[in-house]
């Protein structure tokens, strides 16, 4: 199976857009008309056939052009991506893990030959053909978290563990739902999460942290976790946040189809075997309002969950100033049948 | 409600059973220096005290804390002075070596991440919050450090954008986090809140 890569920008003339099998297999976060915070955290297993979940790490048409929008980040800022000292085994883990399972699951785009430390990797989408020793920095032209994840989707975060906590030491971070590397790195979980509302009085923080600490090799895990967009923009860092924070009064109901967008993230983590540290990937898909409203049944839940959608948690996610336009212009697209159990379409 | 990330700072208490004691303070940090000592000769002995006046320079804290007579006081001029005498002896301290900071967060702040620079969990440094409630404040969109930020929002001392201080705190950087407040409604600031006196 070839994927046909988008030639697309996630800034400035916003060509981004999703084709009809990229939406159908959209990783639509509510299985119930009504949101509400939980360890929402399931085996990583191979999901269905060409759904996000088919392998562990999700290669799609989008792949070239984000690998191109993080580029450009990185350029703008470096700081976005860091890793302490201590790090380096677990970034030789990433780096396996990663092309393995890009090789394995997409060999018409990704090859790699091991022979012993001395590695062969061609990544054909982006050009690259790199031969390196295993272990060896110096053989790679970047450190080795930086050069595989700026071929891979996703933002990384590496999690040492120590002191029945997990430590925020390494990462790459160009696509988030504003919050800065920069500024979390070398916290503990609870500290990371600082910022969140209510989730900490429900206690879903203590209670992931204790299934993370013994997440097992071979085992990793999933979760959903969603916000909005306006425009389709990856890097809505709060670095940024004085450059993109203004789009958020640009939305009228002449526009909310085109400029709203459900961004959903796909985080999973595995235990790594050198270093007994945990990758945090944190996957973002987007998704116009235009577009999720061609599944019915998506159209219809997500109109719920918005307007029915606490106060505090809209406004920890930022969607306050447009909620209200984008709950109206959804209204249009939900007949009040109820809708069936689960998160796919019908 | 606490900030999860910020540290609890739960007052000084003297380790009995370290060998040396590394004590860095700031203005009013000197009276808990002085309460943890008085009356303890052979625990001031050996201790090296790096204190810098700050806002209580009228005071005579330098000269009380001479007379407990510890090993060695070095009185200096501002934090930044003390922390680059602290680093120092940091780089040449030995094993038994207990750390102490006292003074406001900001100061307290640098102290750990100066332990943390030189292998210093900071889970083992004894801190006590004294004086003001200021906040040394990180602009996350230049990364410039506005220190004593005492009003929120206030304006970044570096690229003049309109923060506001979110309840969120960084150990490494020893500084709150700073986000402009005004983009999304351009000129309409809120009102200007003294919070941290």
């Amino acid at each position: 199976m070839t994927i046909q890569f988008k030639k697309e920008t996630f800034r400035d003339d916003f060509t981004f857009s999703n084709s009809p099998e990229a939406i159908r297999r959209f990783p639509f976060p509510f299985d119930k008309d009504q949101y509400m915070y939980a360890v929402n955290i399931e085996q990583h297993m191979p999901g269905p056939e060409k759904s996000p979940y088919e392998f562990p790490i999700d290669i799609d048409e989008h792949y070239v052009a984000e690998m191109e929008d993080r580029a450009l980040v990185l350029k703008q800022d470096p700081l976005r991506c860091q890793s302490l000292p201590h790090m380096i085994t677990a970034e030789w883990d990433l780096v396996e893990l990663l092309m393995e399972s890009m090789a394995k699951n997409y060999p018409e785009h990704f090859q790699l030959t091991r022979d012993g430390d001395r590695w062969h990797w061609v990544n054909q989408p982006l050009g690259i053909d790199q031969r390196f020793t295993f272990g060896d920095t110096a053989t790679l032209p970047c450190p080795p978290m930086e050069y595989i994840t700026r071929q891979c989707q996703g933002d990384f975060n590496l999690l040492d563990q120590r002191h029945d906590n997990l430590w925020m030491d390494a990462g790459i971070v160009t696509t988030q739902a504003d919050w800065s590397l920069d500024f979390d790195i070398g916290m503990n979980f609870m500290e990371w999460h600082a910022p969140v509302p209510i989730a900490h009085d429900l206690g879903v923080f203590d209670r992931a942290l204790k299934f993370l600490l013994n997440l097992q090799q071979g085992r990793p895990v999933r979760r959903l976790n969603w916000t909005m967009t306006i425009n389709p923009r990856l890097d809505t860092s709060p670095e940024n946040y004085h450059k993109w924070g203004i789009d958020r009064t640009t939305v009228t109901p002449e526009n909310v189809g085109n400029k709203v967008h459900l961004r959903v993230e796909l985080q999973a983590l595995w235990r790594l075997p050198r270093s007994n540290a945990i990758v945090f990937s944190i996957r973002a898909y987007l998704i116009k309002m235009e577009e999720l409203v061609t599944i019915p049944k998506w159209a219809r839940r997500f109109h719920r969950v918005l307007r029915d959608l606490p106060p505090e948690l809209a406004d920890y996610k930022g969607l306050t100033r447009y909620r209200e336009t984008t709950v109206d212009w959804l209204s249009k697209y939900d007949d009040g049948a109820p809708t069936s159990p689960g998160f796919f379409p019908d | 409600m606490p900030i999860k990330s910020r540290p609890i700072y739960p007052g000084l208490k003297l380790d009995q059973r370290a060998r040396r004691h590394l004590v860095a303070a700031e203005g009013e940090g000197a009276l808990a220096v002085l309460a943890i000592f008085e009356g303890k000769g052979d625990a001031a002995a050996s201790a090296t005290i790096v204190y810098t006046p700050g806002g209580s320079a009228g005071e005579d804290h330098a000269e009380k804390l001479a007379d407990l007579k510890p090993d060695a006081l070095h009185v200096m001029p501002s934090q930044e002075t003390a922390i680059v005498r602290l680093n120092g002896l940091l780089g040449n301290a030995a094993m038994g070596t207990r750390l102490y900071a006292a003074g406001v967060e900001g100061f307290i702040g640098k102290v750990i991440a100066s332990g943390l620079e030189h292998g210093v969990d900071h889970q083992s440094i004894y801190t006590e919050h004294c004086g003001s409630l200021a906040r040394r404040v990180q602009c996350v969109h230049c990364k410039g450090m506005t220190e004593n930020v005492t009003a929120t929002p206030f304006t970044c001392s570096h690229c003049g954008l309109n923060l506001f201080v979110r309840d969120h705190y960084s150990r490494r950087l020893a500084a709150f986090q700073g986000v402009v407040v005004d983009c999304e409604t351009p000129g309409e600031l809120p009102e200007i809140e003294e919070l941290y006196r």
